[in-house]
């Protein structure tokens, strides 16, 4: 589909050490900060100009977050965000503002992100109107024209409002305001999480067609691996706060590296019911502890299949580069790709970790109670 | 309808619900709904948000508001009568005989009351026990679902326990009085992959070691080509293709079916692989009486799925062993299975 960039040419996004921590509040009289949730604790990432790249991972691991402070939307703790070569940090005003519409984003709720007040035309006119792009009031009207017929709604649209229109439609709309400053960079947020299957497929094409045919980069969040490997040329795995692994797509399905990535790809059902009745499924001991206070270590050893007795709980594994392409943090990959180590069930892990069988502990409920505190967990719908 | 498992546990005949708001016009939200489930055996509800697979499953339990709502036809279970059965009477049933898990937990639990009593209040309501037997019962049931160190966690309120862990308390609930029929609603949608992994393996489980018969709801078509052994696929409140699942996803009969397998992604499909989505929505349905529902957006369409130029309502009728089918030009293969997959075959 999209022509792989040649490695050589500058990235159109490039981030370095990105944290976002997020301070928890106590207190009746002053806010005393008592913790902080580490939603993002230093990840590195680079999209290559006119392909997609594809964030995973379980609710709360940080996608979002991630998204969000790329755009400037959530202020970084630490790390940098480069946009065609600029820090966007460093930026300020004018400047700032026109970084800010070369990145747009789509989310997963159209009817949340729209002003049901406004209809069609004024919601696609605004950003236009703000910016002073479209050329007066003919031009805005002929771009909106355009607008619509590249995302395959009817001019009738342009006078209705959001809540009149089905989900997919909304989405449309949504894809179709964010497409409309011409920006080179679209960070979708669960874009089709919220439709119906069949609909799904519709704005999974369309986002395609547009790639194609405005050259966009396009960084996909998604907690549906089948769509992001529909979609991705490269894919991250996050795992609270950090990327795990980071692989093209296929490679990435066709042989997970890392042994969170295994146990996600092996829990995903297939709507085959002869695939699924030989496929090997890695259950997980437990759920994902608190980003308020991470396990030490590899953050995944308190479920992790392959743990060892060594370096799992006490050193932090870094992401490195297993062959051409491939990133993948965790000590044992080698061993573990090539069958030397052999995985615990879900019933050892959790013996082992001092939890009783199959094991769905959250973490001790204390750090629980203080994240709720501030941010309910997510649950998805 | 499948004998060989015993008699039925569920047996659902010709079920309607209309919902009637002053003011409004009515709407038909079930229209002619019929299956049944055998001890032991997985059926699945299958569909697109807002076919009216919650509400089947709300009328079946008599969950159903009893104002502004018409129910009719008939619901049996273990060969009792349900519609139309006193409040006190179903009361019982429920809990007893049969048991929903919603896919919300946190909203069918209570946010004041600890797990624990909220699980021995159903032991105490529904079997004959001591305070002391249902405490040591609940905490078998905990234990039974997989919840770690349940004796600390029957202390604990909702809130305190995690969106996987609340959601088997509820299965705790549900299966405290051995329920022959349990039905399951999207149970697993509002869950984490992993997590829902450890769910449906208990559910699972379940079946095997109890011989309960599920109903599972759901809209994921992974998780019924895992789980399910008969599928109901449901369209604009009727059910329009019934198969076994190997048969349903090997050969898709409805064009709606095979639409929605089309449309969905695979993991195991390379990058590129395309999908083949169904055009417009689900709110283009028109009414089963002027057509076929589904006409609007169907490819094989002809004029006589109207209603007007064929004279009568599209049926469900058998279309082969244990197999029915409400299509009048519906997908064809070569002959009988031939390992075409269900994306080829309904291009
Ligand atoms: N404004 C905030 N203040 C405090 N904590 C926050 C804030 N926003 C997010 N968090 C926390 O940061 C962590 C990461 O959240 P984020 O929304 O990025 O996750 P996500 O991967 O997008 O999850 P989901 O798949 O559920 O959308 C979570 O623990 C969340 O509770
Ligand atoms: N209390 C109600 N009053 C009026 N209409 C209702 C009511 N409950 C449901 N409906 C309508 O009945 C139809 C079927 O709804 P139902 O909840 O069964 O869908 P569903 O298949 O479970 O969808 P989803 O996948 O979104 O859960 C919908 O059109 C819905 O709007
Ligand atoms: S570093 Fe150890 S705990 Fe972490 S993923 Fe690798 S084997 Fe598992
Ligand atoms: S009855 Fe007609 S419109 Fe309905 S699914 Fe079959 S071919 Fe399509
Ligand atoms: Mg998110
Ligand atoms: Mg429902």
């Amino acid at each position: 589909m999209t022509a792989a960039p040649s490695a050589s040419e500058e990235p159109l996004l490039r981030v370095r050490g990105l944290k976002v921590h997020f301070p928890i509040k106590r207190g009746v009289l002053f806010d005393r900060t008592v913790g902080h949730v580490q939603a993002v604790d230093g990840v590195d990432l680079s999209i290559a100009r006119g392909s997609t790249y594809g964030l995973v991972g379980e609710s709360g691991c940080g996608k979002s977050t991630l998204g969000r402070a790329i755009l400037r939307l959530e202020e970084p703790t630490a790390g940098e965000v480069i946009f065609d070569g600029t820090d966007v940090a460093s930026l300020k005003g004018e400047p700032l503002r026109s970084m800010r519409r070369r990145m747009q984003m789509v989310f997963q709720d159209p009817l949340g992100s729209l002003d049901p007040r406004q209809n069609v035309e004024s919601l696609l006119s605004e950003p236009l109107r703000a910016h002073g792009l479209g050329g007066g009031t003919k031009g805005i009207a002929e771009k909106i024209r355009g607008l619509l017929d590249a995302v395959g709604l009817p001019s009738a649209a342009l006078r209705r409002y959001p809540h009149e229109f089905s989900g997919g439609q909304r989405q449309r709309i949504g894809i179709a305001r964010a497409i409309a400053l011409e920006p080179d960079l679209l960070i979708a947020d669960e874009p089709v999480s919220a439709l119906d299957v069949s609909v799904q497929a519709q704005v999974l094409n369309l986002l395609e067609e547009l790639q194609e045919r405005l050259g966009l980069t396009y960084l996909v969040i998604a907690h549906d691996l089948a769509v992001v490997r529909h979609i991705s040329d490269v894919v991250g795995v996050m795992y609270l706060g950090s990327l795990v692994e980071q692989a093209p797509a296929d490679d990435l399905y066709e042989q997970p590296l890392h042994p969170y990535t295994r146990a996600l790809m092996s829990a995903v059902p297939v709507p085959d019911p002869v695939v699924e009745e030989s496929r090997e499924r890695i259950l997980l001991a437990g759920d994902l502890p608190s980003p308020a206070n991470p396990p030490s270590g590899c953050r995944f050893h308190t479920r992790c299949p392959w743990r060892q007795e060594t370096r799992c709980d006490d050193e932090v594994p870094v992401l490195r580069e297993l062959a051409p392409g491939r990133l993948v943090s965790c000590h044992w990959a080698e061993e573990i790709r090539d069958g030397v180590l052999q995985p615990k069930s879900a019933e050892e892990v959790a013996a082992l970790m001092g939890v009783s069988v199959r094991a769905t502990g959250a973490g001790p409920i204390e750090t629980d109670a203080l994240v709720q505190g501030v941010d309910e967990p997510v649950e998805r719908r | 309808m499948t004998s060989v498992l015993g008699a039925p546990v569920l047996e659902v005949d010709d079920l309607s619900v209309t919902f009637q708001r002053k003011g409004e016009k009515p709407t038909r939200a079930v229209d002619g709904v019929s299956f049944s489930v055998a001890p032991g055996e997985t059926v699945g509800l299958v569909g697109e948000s807002g076919c009216g697979k919650s509400v089947t499953s709300l009328a079946i339990m008599g969950l159903l508001p009893s104002r502004g709502v018409k129910v009719g036809g008939s619901v049996r279970l273990e060969g009792q009568e349900l519609i139309g059965a006193g409040s006190r009477k179903l009361r019982s049933l429920r809990g007893a005989h049969m048991a929903m898990v919603f896919q919300d937990p946190l909203s069918s639990l209570n946010p004041t009351v600890q797990i624990g009593t909220q699980v021995t209040e159903v032991l105490l309501e529904h079997r004959d026990m001591s305070k002391a037997e249902a405490a040591a019962e609940a905490v078998a049931l905990l234990d039974r679902v997989g919840i770690p160190d349940p004796r600390r966690r029957l202390k604990e309120y909702p809130h305190q326990l995690s969106g996987g862990m609340r959601q088997r308390a509820l299965i705790a609930m549900a299966l405290a009085c051995s329920p022959r029929l349990l039905i399951a609603d999207e149970p697993t949608t509002a869950l984490d992959v992993t997590i829902q992994a450890q769910i449906l393996e208990l559910l699972k489980e379940l079946v095997v070691d109890t011989g309960t018969a599920l109903v599972m709801i759901t809209h994921d078509l992974g998780v019924v080509a895992g789980l399910c052994d008969r599928v109901h696929v449901m369209y604009s409140g009727k059910i329009i293709e019934t198969a076994d699942r190997h048969e349903l996803f090997a050969q898709p009969r409805q064009p709606y079916t095979g639409g929605l397998l089309a449309s969905v992604p695979r993991l195991d499909a390379g990058r590129g692989t395309p999908i083949t989505p169904i055009r417009g929505s689900a709110r283009d349905a028109i009414p089963w009486a002027e057509g076929c529902a589904f006409a609007p957006r169907c490819d094989n369409a002809q004029d006589d799925c109207l209603t007007e130029v064929s004279g009568s309502v599209v049926p469900l009728e058998p279309d082969g062993p244990g197999r029915e089918l409400r299509c009048r030009h519906p997908l064809q293969y070569p002959t009988a299975p031939s390992g075409a997959t269900a994306l080829g075959a309904a291009r």
